[in-house]
C-alpha cells in the first residue's frame, strides 16, 4: 500500500463503507428487504415449518376460523378451508409458488428484454427500430386477456403460467435496458474496446452488460412483483395455477364462495400477497434510490 | 408536424396489423377449431364437413387473408356459443367498458392530482410521506383483493350498493373505485415530480415576486405545466385500464367487453376472444398516436426525435 492511498483510507470511509451507509441508512429498502427475506425463508423452510400437509383434508374440521375468533383454536392458528385443510400450511406452501413465478418469470423475461435492449442500444439503426417495434406491438396487446387466452388453450399448470408470462413481460426490460446501453455506448472504455479489437460479444457482455447491470437489478425486482400480481390474477379467474396447489390468487378465487360468513379466507391471502408485493416494490424502489441518486430530490 | 404524424401513422398501422396476425394464429394454432365447432362426440364425418364448410381445409395464411379482408369489411365473424354476429356482440358490450374505463381514470385523476400537488408543495413533511405511503400501499394491493374488499364493506356490510350486475349507476361504483385506484399512484409521481420540477422554475419565482398570491401561482402557473405529461400518461393508461377491466368486470359481472373476453375464453369462442384482443389492441395504437400527436403539439421539440 503506498502512502497516498493510505492517507485517504484514513480521511474518507472506502466505496464499500460508502455504499453499506447508504444501504442500510434507506429505511424503506431495509424494511421492504427484510420482509421478503423473511417470506423467502418462509418458503425455503416450508417442509420444517408447516404445521400440517397442506393438502391433507379434513372433513370433521372444515372452515375452522383463525386464533383471533372465539371459536379458533391453535390446533389451527390461521383456521382451516372448506376441505378442513390447514390455513397456515396452505399459506406456508403458497408462498413457494408466489416465489417461483416471480423467480422464474423475471429470469425468461428478463433474458428476452435484456438480449433486445442491448442489441437495440449498442448498434442503433434498423436493430433499434425493428425492437422499438416489437417492444409498441407487445404493449398494444393487453396482457391479462392474451395470457388468459393461451393458459386456456394449452391448460393450467404452474409451467404453463411461467412460460406464457416469461414470453409477455419482457417489454420494460428492453425498454430501460435499451435506453441505459445508449448512454453506456458512447462511453470511453467501450471506444477503448473497440479499438483493442474485442469482439461485440465480449464488448456487450465484458463492458456494456456490467455497466447497466445495477439498472437491470431494478427492473427485474419490479418485474418480478408485477408476475407474481399477474399470477394471482389469473389463478383468481380459475385460468392460471390448478387446484389443489395452494396458490394464493386460487386460495382467494376457493374462498369466494364463503366470503359472506368467512372473510377471514379471503383476507389472509390477499394480505400475504399485498405484504409480499409491497416488499419486493420498497426494495426495487430503495435499489433505484442508491444506483440513481440524481432520481431523488 | 405533418411528417411527424405520418412517421407515426404507418408505426401505428404497422402495429395493428402485427397484432391482428398474432391473435389470428395464436387462437388457430391453438387446436382444431373444426372439432371445436363440431362438439363433444361429433363423428369425423361430421368434423370433416365443417371443415370445408368453414374453409379450415384452406391454408392459414390463405385463411388469414380473408379475415383481414372481412375485419376491414366491418365483418368481424359469427360468435361460436350465441351463434350471432360478432361484431353486433362487441358494440352491445362497449359503453359499459368505455364507461368504466373513463370514469376510472377521471376517479385515479380525482385523487391522485391533489395528492400529487399536496405532496409537492409540502416537501418532505409528514403530507408528503403520508401521500407516498398511500401509493406505495395502493400499488401492492391486488386489485381482486381489493374489489372484495369493497364488496364486503359496501355490498355485505352496509348494503349500500349491489353486488353484481350493470343495470344502474350504482353498479359502476365499486368497479371504478376497484379498477381506478391501481393506476392513481403513477399518476400522482407524475404530478409531484413535475411540480416540484416546475414550482422551482425562474417564472414561477416572478410570478411570486410580482406579488401574484400563492393560490393563484400554484393553480395558474404550477399546475398547467405539470399536467402536460398527465395527457400523455392518460392515453396510455386508459388502454390499460381497458384491459384491465377483464378481471373486475367478471368478479362485478358487468357485462361488458371484459367480461364478454373471460366468457368468451372459457368457453372457447374464439371468433369473440380475437374481437377482443383485436379492438383492445387497436383502441392501445389509437390513444398513444393520439398522445403523441398531442405531445408533439404542446412540446415541438419532440417532433424532432
Amino acid at each position: 500500500m503506498t502512502e497516498s492511498t493510505a492517507f485517504a483510507a484514513v480521511a474518507m470511509p472506502s466505496a464499500g463503507a460508502r455504499l453499506r451507509r447508504r444501504v442500510f441508512g434507506h429505511k424503506s429498502l431495509v424494511f421492504g428487504a427484510s420482509l421478503l427475506a423473511v417470506i423467502v425463508l418462509v418458503a425455503l423452510l416450508a417442509p420444517l415449518i408447516a404445521p400440517y400437509d397442506p393438502y391433507a383434508q379434513n372433513l370433521l374440521a372444515r372452515t375452522q376460523p383463525p386464533v383471533w375468533y372465539e371459536a379458533g383454536t391453535w390446533a389451527h392458528p390461521l383456521g382451516t378451508d372448506n376441505l378442513g385443510r390447514d390455513y397456515l400450511s396452505r399459506m406456508i406452501y403458497g408462498a413457494r409458488i408466489s416465489l417461483v413465478i416471480g423467480f422464474s418469470v423475471m429470469v425468461i423475461s428478463g433474458l428476452i428484454g435484456t438480449t433486445m435492449g442491448l442489441l437495440a442500444g449498442y448498434f442503433g439503426g434498423t436493430v433499434d427500430l425493428v425492437v422499438t417495434f416489437l417492444v409498441t406491438t407487445r404493449l398494444a396487446m393487453p396482457v391479462i386477456l392474451v395470457a388468459l387466452a393461451i393458459v386456456a388453450i394449452l391448460g393450467g399448470s404452474l409451467l404453463v403460467v411461467v412460460l406464457v408470462l416469461g414470453f409477455l413481460k419482457w417489454d420494460r426490460f428492453a425498454v430501460v435496458m435499451r435506453s441505459a446501453t445508449q448512454q453506456v455506448r458512447s462511453q470511453d472504455y467501450v471506444a477503448a474496446a473497440q479499438a483493442a479489437g474485442a469482439s461485440t460479444p465480449r464488448i456487450l457482455f465484458g463492458e456494456v452488460l456490467p455497466n447497466v447491470f445495477a439498472q437491470l437489478v431494478v427492473v427485474a425486482t419490479l418485474e418480478a412483483a408485477s408476475a407474481i400480481l399477474l399470477e394471482a390474477a389469473l389463478s383468481f379467474l380459475g385460468l392460471g395455477v390448478q387446484p389443489p396447489l395452494p396458490s394464493w390468487g386460487l386460495m382467494i378465487s376457493e374462498a369466494k364462495a364463503y366470503m359472506f360468513f368467512s372473510f377471514w379466507l379471503i383476507a389472509i391471502p390477499g394480505t400475504a400477497l399485498a405484504l409480499l408485493i409491497l416488499a419486493i416494490n420498497l426494495a426495487g424502489d430503495g435499489l433505484r434510490d442508491i444506483v440513481a441518486p440524481e432520481g431523488r430530490e | 408536424m405533418l411528417r411527424f404524424a405520418t412517421r407515426r401513422l404507418a408505426l401505428a398501422l404497422l402495429v395493428a396489423l402485427t397484432v391482428s396476425a398474432i391473435s389470428f394464429f395464436l387462437l388457430r394454432l391453438s387446436g382444431d377449431i373444426a372439432i371445436a365447432l363440431a362438439g363433444e362426440g361429433a363423428r369425423d364425418i361430421d368434423i370433416e364437413a365443417i371443415r370445408a364448410q368453414y374453409g379450415l381445409d384452406r391454408p392459414l395464411l390463405f385463411q388469414y387473408g380473408e379475415w383481414l379482408l372481412q375485419v376491414l369489411g366491418g365483418d368481424l365473424g359469427t360468435s361460436l356459443f350465441f351463434r350471432t354476429s360478432v361484431g353486433a356482440l362487441v358494440l352491445d358490450k362497449l359503453p359499459v367498458t368505455l364507461i368504466l374505463g373513463i370514469s376510472s381514470l377521471l376517479f385515479a385523476l380525482l385523487i391522485s392530482i391533489p395528492l400529487g400537488v399536496l405532496a409537492a408543495i409540502y416537501r418532505n413533511t409528514w403530507i408528503d410521506r403520508l401521500a407516498l405511503s398511500i401509493a406505495v400501499v395502493g400499488q401492492a394491493l391486488p386489485n381482486f383483493f381489493f374489489a372484495l374488499i369493497l364488496v364486503m364493506i359496501f355490498s355485505i356490510g352496509l348494503r349500500w350498493l349491489p353486488v353484481s350486475g350493470s343495470g344502474s349507476w350504482q353498479n359502476f361504483v365499486m368497479p371504478t373505485i376497484a379498477l381506478g385506484y391501481y393506476v392513481a399512484p403513477a399518476f400522482m409521481r407524475l404530478v409531484r415530480a413535475g411540480m416540484v420540477e416546475v414550482l422551482s422554475a425562474d417564472y414561477i419565482r416572478t410570478a411570486r415576486a410580482k406579488g401574484l398570491s400563492r393560490r393563484s401561482v400554484i393553480v395558474k402557473h404550477a399546475l398547467r405545466n405539470a399536467v402536460v405529461p398527465v395527457v400523455s400518461l392518460s392515453a396510455v393508461q386508459l388502454g390499460y385500464l381497458l384491459g384491465g377491466s377483464v378481471v373486475i368486470e367478471t368478479i362485478f359481472a358487468l357485462d361488458g367487453l371484459g367480461f364478454l373476453a373471460y366468457e368468451s375464453i372459457t368457453q372457447k369462442d374464439f371468433p369473440v376472444t380475437q374481437a377482443v384482443v383485436m379492438l383492445l389492441s387497436v383502441f392501445y395504437v389509437l390513444l398513444t398516436f393520439v398522445g403523441d400527436l398531442v405531445n408533439a403539439w404542446l412540446d415541438p421539440r419532440i417532433r424532432v426525435a
